[in-house]
C-alpha cells in the first residue's frame, strides 16, 4: 500500500463560539476502510462535512498529497472525494435514473451509461426502480440510491455518514457487504457510525470520537476487543446480532 | 360588440397573453431553481424596450450605465463579503465579468449608438446589456439569502423591485417610448388585419417554451438546475456548482425578459415603471398554474391576456381590478383542492 | 421582584418620554406632525410584525386595509354626517370582513400564497378606490371632520398626537398579551410546522386567520385615525408601494418583536422625510427616489440582520424575568385512565394504497390499556404509513381504527387529539426559539379555553397559570425540571425527544404514540428513556411505539406487532417474537 489517500491534521470546526471539532488528526491508507465511532453529538458528522468542504474549518486536509485548502465542495468532488450524508439528500421529485445521472455530473453525459452498468450491477433493486421517483423509495432503497449516486462520480475516497441509520438489521448487513466489496475494488472508505458493532467488523482502522476530539485509535479488531469501547459503544449484549 | 371587434380583441389578448406567458414561465423557472418569486422580471422587459428606443434614437441607453453600476456594486460587495477567502481565479472572473464586460459594453455603445446600425444591432446590443444584469442581481441580492425561506426571498424580491423602479427613473427618466417593429407590415385574415409583429411574438414565445422544455428535460445542465431546486445540499455533494445554477437561472430570466421587451416595445408605450404591471400579470398566470407547470402557465397567461383585452373593452376603468381579482377565485379553488397540511418545513 | 421591576423600567421611561414629547417647549410643529405619522405607521407595522415574524406569513397589501378604514369613515362622515368617533366600529368591521374573506381563501395554502394574494388585492383596491365615482375617483374625498372632544376640534398636530399614540400603546399591550397566551403560543407554534400544532388540537388555519384579521384591524384603525388627522383621503397613500413600505418597517424594526414595529415605523418615516428632501436635489429632478434606498435597505436587512434591528436594542435592555410558575394553581381536569387490560385501540383490517402500491395490507391488532406495544418491521414495511393512519396524518383506504369503541380513522389530527391520543415525532418538532416550558404548554392547548379577546385583555391569567403549572409538572415528571426556561433549541437531541414526551403528556392522554423515540439516542440515553416509559406504564399510561432498535423494543414492551411489506406476519410477547422463525427469517435474514 502506498501513502495515505487522505490525511487530516489539526482540524477544528466551530459553530459560533462552540468548537464542535477540536484539533483532530486522521489518516486513511489507500484502499482501506476507516471508521470513526462515537456517541450522538460527538462531532462525527461535523468532521465529515468539514472534510467535504460543506463546513469551513481550520487545519490541513490533504487528499493524495494535495492540500485542499479552501476549495469548494464541487472542486473536492472533482478530485475524487464523495460524501453520502446522513440524511441521504436525494433529489426526491426526480427519477432514480436522473438521481444517478446527476451523480456523474463531473464527467458529463458521456460517463452516464458506463456508470449505470456499474451501479445497477451492485444494486439490482435500483435498476428495477429506475423510472420511479426517488421520494417514493423505502429507507433501504434510498440509502442504496445515495450510495449509487456517489459511485457514479467514481470516487477515490467515499465517505459514508451513518449508513445504517434507520435501517433494519438485514439491510444494514447488505449495506456493509457492499462497503466491503467497494473497498476490495480499490475505493478507500471513511465510515462514521453509531452502530459501532457493524462498523468495527468491516473496518481496518478505527477512531473513537468524544466531545469533538479523538480519544483513541487503533486497528478495528483491537478496539472491538477493548473493554472501554465495549462498555461505551457496543452495549450490553456485544455481538448479539450478526 | 360585433364579431369583428370580438376577433380584434381576441388578437390583442393573445398577443399580450404571449408576452405574459414569457413572464410567467420565467417566474416558474426562477422559482424552481432558486425558490425566488422574481417580482422584478417586469423591469427587464421595460428596460429592454427603453434600451431599444434609446439605440433607435442614436443615444446611449441608461442600461449601459446601470450595468456598470451593478457590476461595480457586485464586485465591491463580494470583496467585502468574501475578503480573504477570494481566490485569484475568482478575482480574475470578477474583474472580467463585473468590471471589464460592462465597461467594454459601455464604450462600445458610446461609439456605436450614434451610428444607428439598425434593428438587428439594437436587438443584439439590448440582449448583451441585459443578460449580464440577471446574474449580477442574483449575486447582489439573492445569493447571500440562498438558504432563506420562500417568504424571506419574496420579501427580498419586492425590495429589489422597489430599488430597480427607482433606478429606472434615474437612468431613463419618466418619459414613455415606443419602438419600431422588428417585423413591419400586415396581412389580412378574414375580417382582420394581422400585424406580422404579432405573429413574430407568437412564434418567439412558442420557440422559447420548446427551448426551455428541451433544456430541462434533455440536458445535464438543465437537470442539474432542477436538482439544485429540489435539494441544494444534495446538488453540492454531486459537484454541481450551486451558486452558478442560480446565476444561470437569472441569466435565462434576463434573456427572456430582454426578448419580451424587444417584442413588446413596438406594441405599446413603455415607461420606466411599466414592467411591474406586465410582470404581475405574468405572475397571476404563474400562480394560477401553481408556480410549477410551464404549459399550464402559458395557457393561464393567454387567459389573462384575453380577460384583460375584453375587460378593457367592457369596463376599461376596472381593467386592472378585474385582471388582479381573478387571482382570488383561483386561490379559493387551490385552497379547496388542497389538504389541511401544506406548509410543512416551509420555515427552516 | 426587583428583576420584574427592572424589566419594566425601560417601558415606563419610553411611555413618559412619548407623553411629554409634544409638550416640550421649542419642539417644532413639524416634528410633532412627523411623530403622529410615525404612530399611524406603527399601528400597521405592529400588525405586520405579528403576521410576518410570529405567524410566518406576510402581506404587501396592508395599505389597502388602511385605505378601507379611511374610506369607510370618510364616506360615513361626509355623506351620512356621522361623528368621526361613531365611525370606528364601521371602519373596523369593513376592514375585518375584507380581511376575513382574503384570509379564508389563503389561510390553508402555504406561506407564499398569502403575500401573493395581498399583492393582487393591494393593486385591485388601488384601482378600485381610484375609479369609483362615490369615492371621488383619484381625487378622493376631502373636507372630513376632525376629531373633537367636548366641542374642541383636535386639529393641530399636538392635539391629535395623543389619540394616535394612545392607540399605539393599546395596540402594543394587546399584541404582547396575545402573544403571551394560549392562542399566542398556537400562533408561534406555526413556525414549527402545522402538523405538530394540529396534533395538539390547534386549528392552524384558524390561528393564521385570527392573526391576519387582527393585523388588518390594526391597519383599519390606523386608516380611521389617518382620515380624520389628514381630513382628506385619496387612493395614492393606500397603494402597493405604501404596502411595501409598511412591510419594510416591520422587517427593519424586527419581525418577531411587537415594539420592533414601532422602531421600524420611526426609522422609515424619518428616513423617508429626509430622503425626499435630499435625493431630488442630488439627482436633479423630482420622483420617488427614496424607493431605491428603501429597496436596498430591505434586502440588506434580510441579508445582514434577519431578525431586524430590535434585537440589538433588546440586548442592551435588562433581560425579561423568567415566567413565574404558580405551583399551587389548581390542576387541570384529568381524564379517567382506561382499565388495565381492556382493549383501548383496535385496528381492524387497516389498508392504505398509494396508486397501485399497497403500503399497509389489511393489518389488524389491538392495544390494551396499560400496555406498551411495539410496532417493528424492516424498513419499508409500512410502519410509518400505519402510524400516520393512526394519527390522522393520512386517511385509510379501507378498514377501521377504533379508540375506546369509537371510529377515529379519517378523523383529522386535531380531533384525534381531542380523544386523548398524543404523539411525538420522529424528527423533533419543537419551536427552537421558544422556551421549553412554553413548547410543552402547547400540549395543554385543548384542556383550557381562553380565546383571543380574553387573552388580550388578560382575563385568562387563572387558566394560563394552570397551563404553565401543568407544563412544569410534566417536565419535572420526565426529568427536565431544570430546563424550563431555556430555548428548546438549546437542548441536546435526546432531551428534545423527552421534551416532546412531556408535551404529549400535557394533553393528558390515555394513549401515547411514539414515533421512533430512541432513534439517534446514545446508549445511556436509551436506558433513561426506557426507564421513563416504564414509569409511565406503571402510572397507567398506554403506549404504542414504532421503533427500530430491537434491544430497546424487546426489553421494554409487553406486546410486539411485526410488519413486513405492509403485512402483519406475527404478533406476541417479546419472547415469542424473538424465537418466531418467520420473524427471524424476514427480519434478521435467517438464523446464523
Amino acid at each position: 500500500m502506498s501513502g495515505p489517500i487522505l490525511s487530516v491534521a489539526n482540524l477544528s470546526v466551530s459553530y459560533g463560539r462552540v468548537e464542535a471539532v477540536r484539533n483532530v488528526s486522521l489518516e486513511i491508507a489507500e484502499g482501506s476502510i476507516v471508521t470513526v465511532i462515537g456517541a450522538n453529538g460527538a462531532g462525527k458528522t461535523t468532521l465529515m462535512n468539514a472534510i467535504m468542504g460543506v463546513l469551513p474549518s481550520t487545519g490541513d486536509i490533504t487528499l493524495d498529497g494535495k492540500l485542499l485548502g479552501r476549495s469548494l465542495v464541487e472542486e473536492r468532488v472533482n478530485t475524487g472525494l464523495c460524501l453520502v450524508p446522513e440524511k441521504r439528500e436525494l433529489f426526491s421529485t426526480m427519477s432514480v435514473e436522473d438521481n444517478l445521472r446527476l451523480g456523474a455530473y463531473r464527467f458529463g453525459s458521456g460517463a452516464v451509461a458506463d456508470g449505470f452498468r456499474d451501479v445497477f450491477a451492485r444494486f439490482p433493486r435500483l435498476e428495477e426502480r429506475r423510472r420511479q421517483e426517488a421520494g417514493t423509495l423505502s429507507g433501504g432503497e434510498r440509502q442504496m440510491l445515495a450510495m449509487g449516486r456517489a459511485l457514479m462520480s467514481k470516487p477515490r475516497l467515499l465517505m459514508l455518514d451513518e449508513p445504517s441509520l434507520g435501517l433494519a438489521p438485514l439491510i444494514v448487513k447488505e449495506i456493509f457487504h457492499i462497503v466491503t466489496d467497494l473497498s476490495k475494488a480499490g475505493v478507500s472508505i471513511l465510515v462514521v457510525e453509531q452502530n459501532a458493532r457493524a462498523a468495527l467488523q468491516v473496518a481496518d482502522h478505527a477512531y473513537v470520537m468524544e466531545l469533538g476530539a479523538f480519544t483513541m485509535n487503533g486497528p478495528a479488531a483491537a478496539l472491538a476487543a477493548d473493554k472501554g469501547v465495549i462498555e461505551s459503544y457496543l452495549g450490553l449484549g456485544g455481538g448479539k446480532h450478526n | 360588440m360585433n364579431g369583428t371587434i370580438a376577433l380584434f380583441l381576441a388578437q390583442d389578448g393573445i398577443i399580450n397573453g404571449a408576452i405574459y406567458a414569457l413572464v410567467g414561465v420565467t417566474l416558474v423557472l426562477v422559482f424552481a431553481v432558486t425558490r425566488v418569486i422574481f417580482v422584478p422580471q417586469g423591469e427587464f422587459i421595460a428596460w429592454a424596450a427603453l434600451t431599444v428606443a434609446a439605440l433607435e434614437a442614436g443615444t446611449v441607453p441608461g442600461t449601459a450605465w446601470l450595468l456598470l453600476v451593478l457590476g461595480i456594486a457586485t464586485a465591491a460587495l463580494e470583496v467585502v463579503r468574501e475578503g480573504r477567502r477570494l481566490t485569484i481565479r475568482r478575482v480574475a472572473t470578477m474583474l472580467g465579468f463585473d468590471l471589464a464586460l460592462p465597461a467594454g459594453l459601455l464604450l462600445a455603445v458610446i461609439w456605436l449608438a450614434p451610428l444607428k446600425l439598425g434593428l438587428a444591432f439594437n436587438a443584439a446590443m439590448t440582449l448583451a446589456l441585459l443578460i449580464p444584469m440577471g446574474p449580477l442581481l442574483y449575486r447582489l441580492a439573492f445569493q447571500p439569502l440562498a438558504d432563506a425561506s420562500v417568504l424571506v426571498l419574496l420579501i427580498a424580491s419586492i425590495g429589489v423591485h422597489f430599488a430597480l423602479v427607482g433606478l429606472g427613473l434615474v437612468f431613463f427618466g419618466a418619459e414613455g417610448v415606443r419602438t419600431t417593429p422588428l417585423l413591419s407590415g400586415t396581412f389580412p385574415a378574414g375580417p382582420l388585419v394581422v400585424k406580422w409583429q404579432s405573429i413574430g411574438v407568437l412564434v418567439v414565445t412558442v420557440l422559447v417554451l420548446i427551448g426551455l422544455y428541451a433544456f430541462f428535460e434533455r440536458t445535464m445542465m438543465g437537470k442539474a438546475l432542477r436538482a439544485t431546486a429540489v435539494n441544494r445540499l444534495g446538488a453540492r455533494l454531486v459537484g454541481i456548482p450551486v451558486a452558478s445554477t442560480g446565476r444561470i437561472a437569472f441569466a435565462l430570466a434576463a434573456a427572456i425578459g430582454a426578448v419580451s421587451g424587444i417584442l413588446i416595445g413596438s406594441l405599446t408605450t413603455i415607461y420606466y415603471d411599466s414592467g411591474f404591471l406586465i410582470g404581475l400579470k405574468g405572475f397571476v398566470a404563474a400562480i394560477i398554474a401553481g408556480l410549477h407547470s410551464y404549459p399550464l402557465t402559458a395557457l393561464a397567461a393567454l387567459l389573462v391576456g384575453l380577460l384583460e383585452s375584453y375587460s378593457a373593452f367592457f369596463a376599461s376603468a376596472f381593467k386592472e381590478v378585474i385582471v388582479f381579482s381573478i387571482i382570488l377565485p383561483v386561490l379559493i379553488w387551490r385552497s379547496l383542492a388542497s389538504g389541511p397540511h401544506h406548509d410543512e418545513d416551509e420555515e427552516a | 421582584m426587583s428583576a420584574r421591576l427592572k424589566s419594566w423600567l425601560p417601558r415606563v421611561v419610553a411611555i413618559l418620554a412619548i407623553a411629554i414629547f409634544p409638550l416640550i417647549p421649542g419642539v417644532p410643529e413639524f416634528w410633532v406632525t412627523l411623530a403622529g405619522y410615525i404612530g399611524l405607521s406603527s399601528l400597521v407595522a405592529i400588525g405586520l410584525v405579528l403576521l410576518t415574524g410570529v405567524g410566518g406569513m406576510t402581506s404587501f397589501g396592508q395599505a389597502a386595509f388602511v385605505g378601507f378604514g379611511a374610506y369607510t369613515s370618510a364616506v360615513l362622515t361626509t355623506k351620512f354626517g356621522l361623528s368621526p368617533w361613531a365611525t370606528l366600529p364601521f371602519a373596523l368591521l369593513s376592514t375585518g370582513l375584507m380581511a376575513l374573506l382574503i384570509g379564508v381563501v389563503t389561510a390553508k395554502l402555504s406561506g407564499h400564497y398569502l403575500p401573493l394574494g395581498t399583492i393582487a388585492w393591494g393593486i385591485s383596491f388601488f384601482y378600485m378606490f381610484g375609479n369609483i365615482e362615490a369615492l371621488g375617483r383619484y381625487d378622493g374625498i376631502s373636507g372630513l371632520p376632525a376629531f373633537s372632544i367636548g366641542g374642541t376640534s383636535l386639529i393641530s398636530a399636538r392635539a391629535v398626537f395623543y389619540p394616535i399614540w394612545i392607540s399605539v400603546l393599546i395596540a402594543v399591550v394587546l399584541s404582547e398579551n396575545l402573544l403571551d397566551s394560549r392562542m399566542g403560543r398556537a400562533v408561534r407554534a406555526l413556525r414549527g410546522g402545522s402538523v405538530a400544532a394540529e396534533s395538539f388540537g390547534v386549528d392552524t388555519a384558524r390561528a393564521k386567520l385570527v392573526i391576519f384579521v387582527y393585523a388588518a384591524l390594526l391597519a383599519g384603525l390606523a386608516g380611521w385615525l389617518y382620515a380624520h388627522v389628514q381630513r382628506s383621503v385619496s387612493p395614492s397613500p393606500f397603494g402597493i408601494n405604501a404596502g411595501i413600505e409598511y412591510l419594510l418597517m416591520a422587517v427593519l424594526g424586527g419581525s418577531g418583536y411587537v415594539v420592533g414595529g414601532v422602531l421600524g415605523a420611526t426609522i422609515v418615516t424619518v428616513l423617508k422625510d429626509q430622503l425626499q428632501n435630499i435625493l431630488p436635489k442630488l439627482i436633479g429632478t423630482g420622483g420617488n427616489f427614496e424607493s431605491i434606498v428603501f429597496g436596498i435597505l430591505m434586502v440588506a436587512v434580510l441579508q445582514l440582520a434577519r431578525q431586524g434591528l430590535w434585537p440589538f436594542i433588546l440586548a442592551l435592555l435588562p433581560r425579561p424575568a423568567d415566567k413565574t410558575i404558580n405551583a399551587s394553581a389548581p390542576a387541570l381536569s384529568h381524564r379517567q385512565a382506561p382499565d388495565r387490560g381492556a382493549p383501548l385501540l383496535s385496528v381492524d383490517k387497516a389498508r392504505k394504497e398509494f396508486g397501485g402500491l399497497v403500503a399497509v395490507n389489511d393489518v389488524s391488532f389491538t392495544v390494551k390499556g396499560g400496555e406498551i406495544v411495539g410496532l417493528i418491521g424492516p424498513n419499508g414495511a409500512g410502519k410509518s404509513t400505519l402510524f400516520n393512519l393512526l394519527t390522522g396524518v393520512l386517511g385509510a383506504t379501507s378498514g377501521e381504527v377504533r379508540y375506546r369503541g369509537e371510529r377515529i380513522d379519517g378523523m383529522p389530527a386535531r380531533d384525534i387529539a381531542k380523544q386523548g391520543i398524543a404523539r411525538t415525532f420522529q424528527h423533533v418538532k419543537l419551536v427552537a426559539s421558544m422556551s421549553v416550558l412554553e413548547n410543552v404548554a402547547i400540549g395543554a392547548h385543548l384542556r383550557t379555553r381562553p380565546g383571543v379577546v380574553s387573552s388580550m385583555l388578560r382575563l385568562d391569567r387563572g387558566e394560563e397559570a394552570r397551563m404553565l403549572a401543568e407544563a412544569a409538572r410534566q417536565l419535572q415528571r420526565v426529568g427536565l425540571g431544570e430546563h424550563l426556561h431555556k430555548p428548546a433549541g438549546s437542548l441536546a437531541l435526546g432531551q428534545q425527544r423527552i421534551a416532546e414526551i412531556a408535551r404529549a403528556l400535557c394533553l393528558d392522554p390515555a394513549l401515547l404514540l411514539l414515533d421512533e423515540p430512541a432513534a439517534g439516542l446514545r446508549f445511556n440515553e436509551k436506558q433513561q428513556l426506557a426507564g421513563l416509559l416504564s414509569r409511565l406504564r406503571a402510572d397507567g399510561m398506554t403506549i404504542l411505539l414504532v421503533e427500530h432498535d430491537m434491544d430497546f423494543v424487546m426489553r421494554l414492551t409487553d406486546h410486539i406487532v411485526v410488519l413486513v411489506f405492509g403485512t402483519k406476519i406475527a404478533e406476541g410477547t417479546p419472547a415469542a417474537i424473538a424465537t418466531n422463525p418467520q420473524v427471524l427469517e424476514a427480519y434478521l435474514g435467517g438464523v446464523e
